[in-house]
């Protein structure tokens, strides 16, 4: 017979779980495992609020298995750790992002690619090396291996950070694998949510010139006043999108819904590169003559390693760059996904764990 | 009122064109132009049969304007050139694909790369700089500007090498852009016609290992013991695909007919690449998992520039490449064309122009 959650484990645990594909969270005992000897034992501040989350708390890529604790953007201080730990000591300020652990054996693994590896256990609905479900940030302690933690230097503030763990590197790493990271080079960013506006900070940084392309005209201002953007094309509108035509280097796609393609590939350049980094269930169209005509290419990417993820967080500490965020009460989260849903955040929700999360 | 092909130019010229969709090709009377101060005059000896060519005369692609005489894989002798040619003289083999004209002056261009210039001028179904039609190699003789014509080694028979001017360099561009010429990596060949047994032959110069990615298996002991390939694989074998999911660095997908990517995706190995130069005249499905979680991409080429099609032709020249090819008279062109359309060629007919094309 299976042991309960709240008995895997011996350190009492408290978060929220999804229970059901309805993905109503609510309060959820659980455990941890005891402070292993390479393990980081942390108390969570914060936890961003991804997309994926949402999709992982109703199933809509039918892989959940029930309960689930949400949370990949999780941030926090150093409460104890394991005897052959070397890189983090109590109170320091750590995060974790999507994984917690890997082969560390394969080819991947070996190129600093854990987000590649086969055997990568994801930090919320996976099966971890000891056979038991991993569980995520939207809980009040969280304990990792320390190859999976990611040094939150000081500068940076935890909750305007913490998206930068699944957020940041999923649009950083693409621009540095792609070539998007040189100074004078055109952008466009498609979708302002919570990897658009990242991509947009981050590329302002790296000295490209951006333009977000969205369906909604309301963002506009925001967009080039706040966050910096260079140019702004509704999506919908056929002679904006008609008069920048052959004009970017790279587009990164962060939708998550399926979308026509065809007027992205005209976007680009010769040569040009359009990145998908948003997920839909369903496939895209691809239309074969525009690709080859001018040299084109569609990408994917999907997070990045953990080296990578250390040397975005280092980057955005450098450059002053967080995620414009919306801080929550823990109870508030079932609101702020139906909010999600219909995109009216700007841009990620990030949940106040330890002022607001309470044991019941 | 328009003049009529016949009058249009001075210098009478012969072919064969196709008037309407059926795309049943007849003969031709038409004219070319007077040869200019940049221009070289080629009789025409032979002209390779690219599915291209098939496309167009049935106006598959929707932008035909009949008549049109199709072929742009022709080799054949200089018989006049310019005052200001300076590469070519009389006498010499040359040849011409797909491009004899662009607008020289744009980024594209200006990189050798005068097959993404915007104003790319076709060797048929196009508009000249003078706004006259032009027409390929299904004819007598042809005079280009000598920036679009190409030398012919001497050691490259005009016969196996005509089709390189069109399937060999829209499979070697992307194999060089691609970064496909690593020795000891993996490539996949889907489809094994005139531009897949042309990709087996180049891949194997390179040093990789070459699987041929093929829907029947027909064509197996074809590609392993004579085109040199190492291995092939049958779609339709779900055990033997399944065995082979993630060992390809590269493909090169060839394949016209609308066929589904995720198959091909699934043999990538991680940051593997899928290039398309084969052209459905329908979308693709793209799955997005694939690309996300294997950080793949899936990219397109288009024939070559001028400078990167004379270094494949030297290269094929060096490597003894050529491509396999059936011989036919003009007359048969029509029975040809209806070949193509089943595959049944190995793997490319190529018209004896010279021979069986009356003056």
């Amino acid at each position: 017979m299976a042991i309960s959650p709240e008995n895997e484990h011996p350190v009492k645990a408290f978060g929220w779980a999804a229970r059901d594909s309805s993905g109503h969270l609510s309060p959820f005992k659980f455990s941890r495992r005891a402070t292993g000897e390479k393990d980081v034992n942390f108390k969570i501040l914060y936890c961003g609020i991804c997309h994926s989350d949402l999709h992982s708390a109703k199933n809509e890529w039918g892989i959940t298995s029930y309960p689930i604790v949400p949370g990949h953007e999780i941030v926090g201080v150093v409460t104890e750790v394991g005897s052959k730990v070397t890189k983090f000591k109590v109170g320091d300020k750590v995060g974790v992002g999507c994984l917690v652990g890997s082969c560390h054996s394969c080819a991947n693994c070996k190129d600093d690619l854990e987000n590649y590896c086969p055997k990568m256990i994801l930090t919320y609905g996976a099966k971890y090396y000891d056979g038991t479900t991993t569980y995520g940030g939207y809980s009040d302690i969280m304990v990792s291996d320390e190859y999976f933690v990611i040094k939150i230097p000081d500068n940076l503030p935890l909750d305007g950070g913490a998206p930068l763990l699944c957020a940041g590197i999923t649009v950083y790493s693409p621009l540095k694998y792609y070539g998007l990271d040189k100074t004078g080079m055109h952008l466009g960013v498609v979708g302002l949510g919570g990897l658009g506006h990242m991509a947009v900070k981050f590329a302002k940084a790296m000295g490209l010139k951006v333009t977000v392309i969205s369906t909604s005209p309301n963002k506009k201002k925001e967009a080039m006043e706040h966050l910096g953007a260079d140019g702004f094309l509704i999506s919908r509108n056929t002679e904006e999108i008609q008069s920048a035509m052959g004009t970017m280097d790279g587009i990164i796609d962060t939708v998550s819904a399926v979308h026509a393609l065809l007027p992205l590939i005209g976007l680009l350049k010769t040569n040009g590169k359009l990145v998908i980094v948003g997920a839909p269930e369903k496939p895209h169209e691809l239309p074969a003559m525009p690709l080859l005509m001018g040299r084109k290419i569609v990408g994917g990417s999907c997070i990045g390693g953990i080296k990578e993820t250390q040397e975005m967080i280092d980057f955005a500490a450098k450059h002053n760059i967080v995620a414009d965020i919306e801080v929550i009460p823990m109870d508030y989260v079932n609101t702020a996904m139906e909010r999600l849903l219909k995109a009216d955040v700007k841009y990620r929700f990030v949940i106040d764990i330890a002022n607001s999360l309470k044991p019941f | 009122m328009a003049k009529s092909p016949d009058q249009e130019h001075p210098r009478k010229a012969f072919g064969w064109a196709a008037r309407d969709k059926s795309g049943l090709l007849s003969p031709f009377h038409f004219s070319r132009r007077e040869n200019g101060d940049e221009d070289v005059t080629i009789k025409i000896l032979f002209c390779g049969v690219c599915h291209s060519d098939l496309h167009t005369a049935k106006n598959e692609w929707g932008f035909t304007n009949y008549p049109v005489v199709p072929g742009h894989e022709m080799v054949g002798t200089v018989m006049k050139v310019g005052s200001h040619v300076k590469k070519f003289k009389v006498g010499e083999r040359v040849g011409v694909g797909v491009i004899v004209g662009s607008c020289k002056k744009c980024e594209s261009c200006q990189q050798d790369l005068e097959n993404y210039c915007p104003q790319t001028i076709f060797t048929y179904n196009s508009y000249y700089t003078d706004g006259t039609k032009t027409y390929g190699g299904y004819s007598d003789m042809i005079v280009v500007d000598e920036r679009y014509v190409l030398r012919f080694p001497d050691n490259l028979p005009s016969e196996g090498g005509a089709p390189l001017l069109c399937a060999g360099i829209t499979v070697y561009s992307p194999m060089k852009y691609y970064g496909m010429t690593e020795p000891g990596k993996h490539l996949g060949v889907a489809g094994l016609g005139g531009l897949g047994h042309v990709a087996v032959k180049m891949g194997k110069a390179f040093g990789l290992k070459v699987t041929v990615i093929s829907s029947s298996p027909k064509k197996e002991a074809e590609a392993i013991e004579r085109l040199g390939a190492d291995s092939f694989l049958v779609t339709s074998e779900p055990a033997k695909m399944k065995a082979a999911l993630g060992t390809m660095d590269f493909i090169i997908d060839t394949v016209s007919a609308v066929h589904p990517l995720f198959p091909l995706l699934g043999l990538l190995k991680l940051n593997g690449k899928l290039v398309t130069v084969g052209l459905p005249d329908k979308p693709l499905e793209l799955p997005i998992f694939p690309l996300v979680l294997g950080r793949k991409l899936v990219g397109g080429s288009d024939i070559g520039g001028m400078k990167e099609t004379q270094e494949m032709l030297d290269f094929c020249a060096k490597h003894g490449i050529t491509a396999d090819v059936e011989v036919i008279r003009m007359d048969y062109i029509t029975t040809a064309m209806e070949r193509l359309a089943k595959s049944d060629v190995r793997y490319r007919f190529v018209i004896d122009v010279a021979n069986s094309l009356p003056q």
